[in-house]
């Protein structure tokens, strides 16, 4: 049983402090969540990690047994559109089944993009179950170097 | 699209009780287990493991499945990070006898197919008891 201190009563001290403990361990519980790992929560497959460099967005995504002729990129504007389908259904006659975790079907994903890009210059490939799209950027987006003159 | 559609499975990391000494995360591969006459098919999801990052051990009857991934995947500056990266790892016990010999292992786009032939089972022997 916990022990309650008579001077920590919160109800005795005032009657708003209750709510104002509940207010801050509300917006530590939200600091928290928004802390798990970095990590941005989705639930649409596949889920992906982009990174960006000067000239390049990079979007990866992770799709096991998805055959490349299975899987459809393209980039329309700024919206990069993943759809597939996973047919690895491993299907055996006069099996037994002892685990099933591995999922099969179609699926579909648009994600917009954070800068213009370039949609002549779009490449993707799978390696090892791993999708990697690479897309230029526009050339208005891209950083240019400013030269300093002396004088 | 009539056909079910794929949904999210999260990552999950292994709990277990002595950590790996490099500062990598570790996943639990999502796994298909089938048995048929003749075998056991392990099937387990390793996406970023190519070939050489296999490690596949039988021992005293616990199957030990290890995938290491490849680096050099990953460039630039993150902007978006909805999955994690690490190492997998999944012990299995094996109850049935295996010849050891004949295991298979294939790693294609990521997907580890194993299959474990089994052993025919030993012929029960009858003893005879004499009466004297």
């Amino acid at each position: 049983m916990a022990i309650i201190r008579f001077r920590e009563r919160p109800f005795l001290r005032s009657p708003w402090s209750e709510f104002e403990r509940m207010r801050h361990d509300m917006d530590a519980l939200l600091r928290t969540m928004n802390e798990v790992g970095g990590r941005d929560e989705s639930m649409v497959y596949p889920l992906l990690n982009i990174f960006e460099d000067n000239d390049h967005i990079y979007v990866h995504g992770e799709v096991p047994g998805v055959l490349p002729e299975d899987l459809n990129v393209s980039v329309e504007s700024e919206t990069l559109i993943i759809k597939g389908e996973r047919k690895t259904c491993n299907e055996v006659e006069d099996a037994s089944w002892h685990r099933r975790e591995i999922q099969c079907g179609t699926f579909s994903r648009a994600i917009s993009l954070p800068t213009k890009v370039n949609t002549d210059q779009v490449e993707a490939r799978v390696v090892d179950g791993i999708l990697t799209v690479t897309i230029a950027k526009a050339d208005e987006v891209k950083p240019r170097q400013v030269e300093i003159k002396v004088g | 699209m009539s056909e079910k559609e794929l949904q999210v499975q999260p990552k999950h990391e292994v709990r277990q009780g002595s950590e790996s000494t490099k500062p990598e995360k570790q996943f639990v591969p999502a796994v298909d287990i089938f048995e048929t006459e003749k075998a056991v098919t392990v099937v387990a999801e390793m996406p970023g493991v190519a070939k050489a990052g296999i490690e596949v051990s039988l021992e005293d009857g616990v199957l030990t499945l290890v995938g290491e991934r490849h680096n050099g995947i990953e460039k630039g500056t993150p902007l978006l990070r909805e999955y994690e990266t690490g190492r997998y790892v999944r012990k299995f016990t094996v109850s049935e006898t295996i010849d050891q010999e004949h295991v298979k292992a294939t790693m294609v786009n990521g997907m580890l197919t194993l299959v474990l032939p089994k052993l025919p089972p030993v012929k029960p022997r009858r003893i005879e008891v004499k009466a004297g």
